[in-house]
């Protein structure tokens, strides 16, 4: 049962992470992989008001200062990296966000308040998976509204032709910071949320193996589509166990089987598993998204 | 301050020295990535591992006792055809879907070598033979080692040869059309499918050859050793203007010295974040590369 739990917990985490990063890459069509570096300012961000200065309050108030500090700290750093990178188009923007990603694990590796290359131990046992899924269901619904309302439908035009959008009246560079921002913000929260679960980090956890994971979950599911992130989240953190269940073997080649499946995917079904259209549970969502 | 001037000096050249060496390295790996990316506009990704590949064909040539000279043909054999295979049956099936699938295609192909590497291998280091008796020269108080020279040499000679093929030849007149326009390349009876090909065994041969230059200098091989040189070989075609032949090895000579400076200066911690920092760098003040024309953008 502490096994299945312990996967619960995980898969919430990533749906978080994924659905940050279908917002930037699916919706607003800017390629981002750096989503992992984010990741890890959140998590250290909150991991260190959690050793150093914690209020003298319950934890769960504790945790909630803590996801919005990983919030706004990862946005910032997302909002310094976004405003000289998003004036980049496509592949460009792909390899300078890996770069900033990469550069601030070297960073984190290089401050040694937050144990360094050591990694970071300590940290208080704050969350659980009662607040994991608190956080999924208010990423959900704070995306949701978002991609409902004029700016997330702006958000959207700026991936369907930027150029049209521009002529339209939209002011595209505002609305990708935007997206960037909020989706970085998302992956500070999911970084919080795991620093305080796990008790402990590491700058290896978070390699740009991290961001192409977090990436393959959302091709996965279907780039636009955040009911397709969350499935895409929960198959690839429930089939490492499975293969781990099927032999030692499988699951040591567990990246060879993720990046084949990447391959087939591009070249089978590029657009995932549901494409851009959402999953319908009880009319919550509406039909006329396409 | 007087007499510490010289020892500063000095040791500027030894890390200008070593930086031409591991710079001509990159430069060897960028020309493939420049190559690529000028003719599809693709970012190949999975470039650093055909790197990987030559670097480990050659390592097992070295070991079966063959002499060090057949392991640079065998791994720019090796990796040009896996390469082709790469294309032929990945890349152009996707060519058509847009940038942004093949680049995602590209990312997995550099995953699958590296973990397949991994698992057919391990993932421990492994030595290279020590074939050459090293020798050092020195001039004043820096020291050059041949396998530095034996790099410089190779490079140079990659190089020019390649600035040949592309200038003055039949097939490198076909290569340069192809990437200015396929499609008129195709309407003027080019194969350019075939010419794509070609590109790709060329580009990551002379990945190849650098796996196995680098095999010689730092003695050992593994299979995630291309993901990082991978990344900075592209940081220096852009650095140079991607698309560009000079470009690339221009870009990877300035790369190369840049990180030696700032091992040798600074921390070596933060070698790689150097090279990134360049990148972003770069692509903000001067798009282009050092050596690109600007190109205006037609809707």
């Amino acid at each position: 049962m502490d096994y299945a739990a312990h996967l619960a917990l995980n898969a919430g985490i990533f749906m978080i992470l994924a659905l940050g990063l279908n917002l930037i890459n699916g919706k607003c069509g800017q390629f981002s992989l750096g989503h992992a570096g984010f990741w890890a300012i959140g998590a250290y961000t909150s991991a260190a008001y959690g050793v150093y200065f914690p209020l003298p309050v319950p934890d769960a108030v504790n945790l909630f200062i803590g996801c919005l500090l990983g919030f706004g700290a990862a946005g910032l750093a997302g909002l310094l990296i976004g405003i000289p990178c998003l004036r980049l188009r496509g592949d460009y923007l792909a390899i300078a966000t890996l770069g900033f990603g990469e550069i601030i694990r070297i960073i984190i590796i290089n401050i040694d308040a937050v144990g360094g290359p050591r990694g970071f131990t300590g940290i208080p046992k704050w969350s659980n998976l009662f607040w994991v899924y608190v956080w999924v269901v208010i990423t959900i619904i704070l995306l949701a509204n978002l991609s409902r309302s004029s700016h997330g439908r702006a958000i959207i035009s700026v991936r369907e032709d930027e150029i049209a959008a521009d002529s339209m009246g939209i002011y595209t560079f505002k609305y990708k910071t935007l997206a960037f921002v909020i989706g970085a913000g998302l992956a500070g929260v999911a970084g919080s949320l795991f620093a305080h679960s796990q008790q402990f980090l590491h700058p290896n956890g978070f390699t740009f193996m991290w961001s192409v994971i977090i990436l393959l979950m959302i091709i996965l599911g279907g780039m636009g589509s955040y009911t397709g992130s969350i499935i895409g989240a929960i198959i690839l953190t429930l089939l490492p166990e499975l293969l781990r269940l099927l032999g030692e073997t499988l699951s040591n080649w567990r990246m060879v089987i993720y990046s084949v499946l990447l391959i087939i995917l591009m070249l089978a079904r590029p657009h995932g598993i549901l494409g851009k259209k959402e999953f319908n549970f009880f009319g919550l969502f509406n039909k006329e998204a396409k | 301050m007087d007499d510490q001037l010289p020892s500063i000096f000095w040791d500027f050249c030894q890390y200008l020295v070593n930086g031409l060496a591991q710079g001509s390295i990159y430069a060897l790996v960028a020309l493939g990535y420049t190559m690529v990316y000028g003719i599809i506009k693709l970012i190949n990704f999975a470039h650093g591992e055909f790197f990987m590949i030559g670097a480990f064909i050659g390592l097992y040539v070295v070991v079966a006792g063959y002499p060090l000279w057949l392991a640079f043909p065998m791994a720019m054999l090796g990796s040009g055809l896996v390469a082709v295979l790469v294309e032929r049956f990945l890349y152009r099936p996707i060519r058509h879907a847009g940038r942004i699938p093949a680049l995602i295609t590209a990312l997995g192909i550099s995953f699958f070598f590296q973990y397949l590497g991994q698992g057919l291998l391990g993932a421990d280091p492994k030595p290279f033979p020590n074939v050459l008796k090293n020798k050092s020269y020195h001039i004043g108080q820096v020291s050059i080692e041949s396998t530095q020279l034996i790099i410089m040499g190779v490079t140079i000679f990659l190089m020019a040869f390649l600035y040949w093929l592309v200038n003055h030849t039949r097939i490198g007149k076909a290569m340069r059309a192809t990437s200015f326009d396929k499609n008129a390349a195709e309407l003027m009876g080019i194969n350019t499918n075939r010419i794509i090909s070609f590109t790709f065994f060329i580009g990551a041969s002379w990945a190849g050859a650098a796996g196995v230059l680098v095999g010689i200098y730092y003695n050992t091989v593994e299979p995630m050793m291309g993901l990082i040189p991978g990344l900075k070989a592209f940081i220096a075609a852009v650095l140079g203007g991607i698309g560009i032949i000079p470009g690339a090895f221009l870009g990877g000579i300035v790369l190369g010295v840049a990180e030696n400076l700032v091992v040798g200066f600074w921390v070596s911690t933060y070698r790689d974040a150097v090279a990134f920092l360049i990148l972003i760098l770069i692509l903000l003040v001067r798009p282009n590369g050092l050596l690109g024309k600007n190109v205006r953008e037609k809707v």
